[in-house]
């Protein structure tokens, strides 16, 4: 990234239109103000991944043996599919967006998103959307079971009654998630501080921008495909039922075409975290910063035309199989791209390494990891042999707990002082890592092995050679399940007290947001800073 | 206020009553559905009446917040921009929406249907159903006693023709009005926001008879297969959206009789034109992948 040289005359502001926050309940639910919307987003998020986790450990729990312990196993099926629903739609999603609602106006120098109002409305439906989700677990016939994919006909023809609430749940959701990134994509669009070019912008509002186009064009399938389902089940069309003429298969096709997108998603603000953090501590410049910014575009434009590599074994022409299959791998090489550049920009850095520092090098290398996993199923032929066996499962957490979740966790950290005014506590963050990064391992890498030897994935009993693999699993998440309890005292502990943050927080932090004071002014920018 | 200090607007109820509005339309529509097909009472009409009246309190409160803040003057020329952007992702995100059914449309035309009939690499799947043949439209479903297929199609010569005139000249109308806005020839600008608004509620109408002569005469209906599901769902949500964009072009009018936008700024309008240019568009792809191929 290019060197911004920031001159601030105004950060004092004396206008009277510029107020504090307002007093009580009201400051929350009226708001127009970025920060408190972001903190809404963030804490909205850590309650989800709290209640997700919950969930994963009731499928950790019953897995720790073979046979049937705790859960019937419909109920296991409804905990598979509403742990990954709520972690996609409420933990990792609601994250990114209410980090891009603190951070992004901050480092290109505008006052606030560009549709304040609207921000206020994206963030509220989310409640309303998860409690129709979380309450279909009270109706009869229980909550979703038919997997966070939710494939036709299981989840039309024979799905719970709930699965009504989950069309009009997903709905809003997709609603929020839509008016959201159209506010970031008009913030990065229209608000930039003069001087501010788009090959000046820090790399997490890059990544962000890319990721707004993402969602804006992929959460509208989502509805269409939601709405399809909605017909099917209650007004006699026959879009995935052959016996009308329509496909099942055509189902899959269209989730997949949001859904591949919809993991990118997921990872790409990731990247543009660790772009931040991991020249901060090793005192570079990010290494090829404009090939980065290529590298993102690159793997988000690829993400349209990959989605059939998810149902290789569904029954589809030749052609598609070889098309899918080349198309995915071409994706590893800006991945291999940016983790390059990470590692390039580690390279004689003089590094240290604070608690982001050690989240964002376990990304890198276990995110690689999941990326190298996930290569491995992009070839057509062995996938046959991994589909929906616990490689599969093995593979995405490896991308998105200790890559996209780390990622969070590391920027939390990252941006923590800058948003309470408060110094970390080193120690028990360091803490913290360790355990997630033991727990992490524990609980996802015996996953690969118990995969290839054939264990079906969303069972809740399985052959006894699994075992030791399985309960090795289920120790890990319990690890690293409870470990997140020290995250969030710590989280709670910097906002109550810490020693006092400078501006510039980190030795090596550069850009717009380490320039104002920490904790940062209400209204950050009242007139544009000069970005030269 | 000026470009050169920022604008950011006032904190507002509207947000939060517009999240309770979509929850309480949400639960109820998921609660009449559900109950609907269950054969069984629910007090799911009485939550989605419930959630209709508060989206529509919220809809003219929060304008009306806006058009006041506007005549104050409140709103600089970067609000602006931010939402001819905000209006652009907007429409953006409808043209996804829509492609999502003409895909499926594409996908059961290419692959499925065919498949189910024999022909290509997957024509395996006509051991389902044997001796069912693949044709398009699809009047002969595979379980015709499930899904009984249409008698016969919509002629795309008759109405849909001229619902095609009527829309494309709509499309023309809203720009001749959009130039009478430009010079501030405020008659013309009526005469054709007026004009706009017949040919849309004429297209309507016309939509009206024809899906009436589906359902009576052709047995053309949505659980006529996969062709009735298609046809009805995307020329449904573009009525739908027409519908939507006519009551937004007669707010514009009713706006111009009470003398808003000034030749230079009157995004409201540009931005409901917009959406109309956009529904416009969708009804010629609708039109030739839906009426005559």
């Amino acid at each position: 990234m290019a060197t911004v040289d920031v001159d601030l005359p105004h950060v004092k502001d004396d206008d009277p239109h510029h107020h504090g926050p307002a007093k009580g309940l009201g400051r929350w639910l009226f708001t127009t103000n970025h920060k408190d919307i972001g903190s809404m987003y963030l804490i909205f998020s850590l309650c989800m991944f709290m209640i997700g986790g919950i969930m994963a450990l009731i499928i950790r729990a019953e897995l720790f043996q073979p046979g049937l312990q705790l859960v019937e196993p419909n109920f296991f099926n409804q905990m598979t599919t509403m742990h990954g629903l709520i972690m996609v739609f409420g933990a990792v999603m609601p994250a990114f967006v209410g980090l891009a609602n603190w951070m992004i106006p901050m480092q290109i120098g505008a006052p606030d998103m560009a549709l304040p109002r609207m921000n206020n409305w994206s963030f509220w439906i989310l409640p309303f959307a998860f409690l129709i989700l979380l309450s279909s677990l009270f109706m009869p016939g229980g909550a979703p079971n038919f997997g966070w994919t939710f494939y036709a006909p299981l989840s039309t023809t024979y799905a719970p009654e709930s699965v009504t609430f989950f069309i009009f749940g997903v709905h809003i959701m997709g609603a929020s998630s839509i008016m959201g990134a159209i506010n970031i994509i008009a913030t990065i669009l229209n608000m930039r501080a003069p001087g501010m070019t788009l090959m000046k912008m820090p790399m997490f509002t890059w990544t962000w921008l890319i990721t707004a186009f993402l969602l804006i064009a992929v959460m509208p399938v989502l509805a269409g495909v939601v709405t399809m389902m909605l017909m099917d089940i209650h007004f006699g069309t026959s879009f995935f039922n052959a016996a009308g003429g329509g496909d099942p298969v055509l189902f899959q096709h269209v989730f997949w075409f949001f859904g591949h997108p919809e993991v990118y998603i997921m990872i790409l603000p990731a990247f543009g975290i660790i772009s931040e953090i991991i020249p901060t501590f090793a005192r570079k410049r990010l290494f090829g910063y404009s090939s980065m910014v290529y590298a993102v575009a690159s793997i988000a434009l690829l993400s349209f035309v990959v989605w059939a590599h998810h149902m290789f074994t569904v029954g589809m022409p030749l052609v598609g199989e070889v098309f899918f299959m080349f198309a995915t791998m071409l994706i590893a090489v800006p991945t291999g791209v940016k983790v390059f550049n990470w590692v390039a920009t580690m390279f004689r850095g003089s590094m240290t390494f604070e608690t982001p520092m050690l989240f964002a090098i376990a990304f890198v290398v276990l995110f690689t990891i999941g990326g190298f996993s996930g290569l491995m199923l992009a070839i057509a032929p062995a996938d046959f042999q991994y589909h929906d066996t616990y490689f599969v499962v093995a593979h995405f957490h490896y991308v998105l707990v200790p890559g996209a979740i780390f990622s969070i966790m590391a920027a939390a950290y990252y941006w923590l002082p800058k948003w309470t005014g408060h110094q970390l506590n080193e120690t028990m963050g360091k803490v913290h890592f360790w355990l997630s990064f033991v727990g992490v391992n524990i609980t996802f890498f015996p996953m690969h092995f118990v995969g290839l030897a054939g264990m079906p994935r969303r069972i809740p009993d399985y052959a006894l050679q699994f075992a030791d693999f399985n309960s090795m699993a289920s120790v890990g998440a319990f690890i690293f399940g409870f470990s997140q309890l020290v995250f969030i005292y710590n989280i709670i502990q910097n906002v109550r007290v810490g020693e006092k943050a400078t501006a510039q927080v980190w030795e090596g932090a550069h850009g717009l947001e380490w320039t104002v004071p920490s904790p940062a002014p209400y209204h950050t920018f009242s007139t544009p800073p000069k970005v030269d | 206020m000026s470009g050169s200090t920022y604008y950011v607007p006032e904190q507002s109820k509207w947000p939060i009553l517009a999240s309770i509005a979509l929850g309480l339309l949400a639960y109820g529509a998921a609660m009449t559905l559900t109950s609907m097909s269950a054969d069984r009472d629910s007090i799911g009409p009485w939550v989605l009446g419930t959630g209709f009246l508060v989206i529509f309190y919220v809809i003219f409160g929060w304008f009306k917040d806006q058009i006041r803040e506007e005549a104050e003057g409140l709103h600089s020329d970067q609000l602006d921009g931010s939402y001819r952007q905000g209006m652009l992702w907007f429409i953006f995100s409808e043209v996804m929406f829509f492609a999502a059914f003409f895909g499926a449309l594409f996908y059961v035309r290419t692959f499925s249907v065919p498949w189910l009939g024999g022909e290509g690499e997957k024509g395996v799947a006509n051991m389902l159903w044997e001796g069912f043949t693949a044709t398009w439209p699809l009047l002969q479903t595979p379980d015709m006693k499930q899904f009984p297929g249409a008698q016969n199609i919509i002629d795309p010569w008759h109405l849909p023709l001229v619902n095609t005139i009527l829309l494309i000249s709509s499309s023309v109308t809203v720009t001749f009005a959009h130039h009478a806005l430009k010079e501030n020839k405020r008659r013309a600008l009526e005469a054709w926001l007026a004009a706009t608004i017949l040919l849309a509620v004429v297209f309507l109408y016309f939509q009206a008879v024809e899906y009436h002569e589906a359902y009576t005469e052709l047995g053309l209906t949505l659980q006529a297969g996969i062709y009735g599901a298609t046809f009805f769902m995307l020329t449904g949500f573009h009525g739908f959206h027409v519908m939507l964009g006519t009551t937004m072009l007669f707010v514009m009018l009713l706006r111009c009789f009470d003398g808003a936008f000034s030749p230079e700024k009157h995004f409201a309008f540009e931005a409901v034109s917009w959406y109309w240019h956009f529904v416009d568009v969708v009804w010629v792809g609708l039109f030739i992948f839906v009426y005559i191929l």
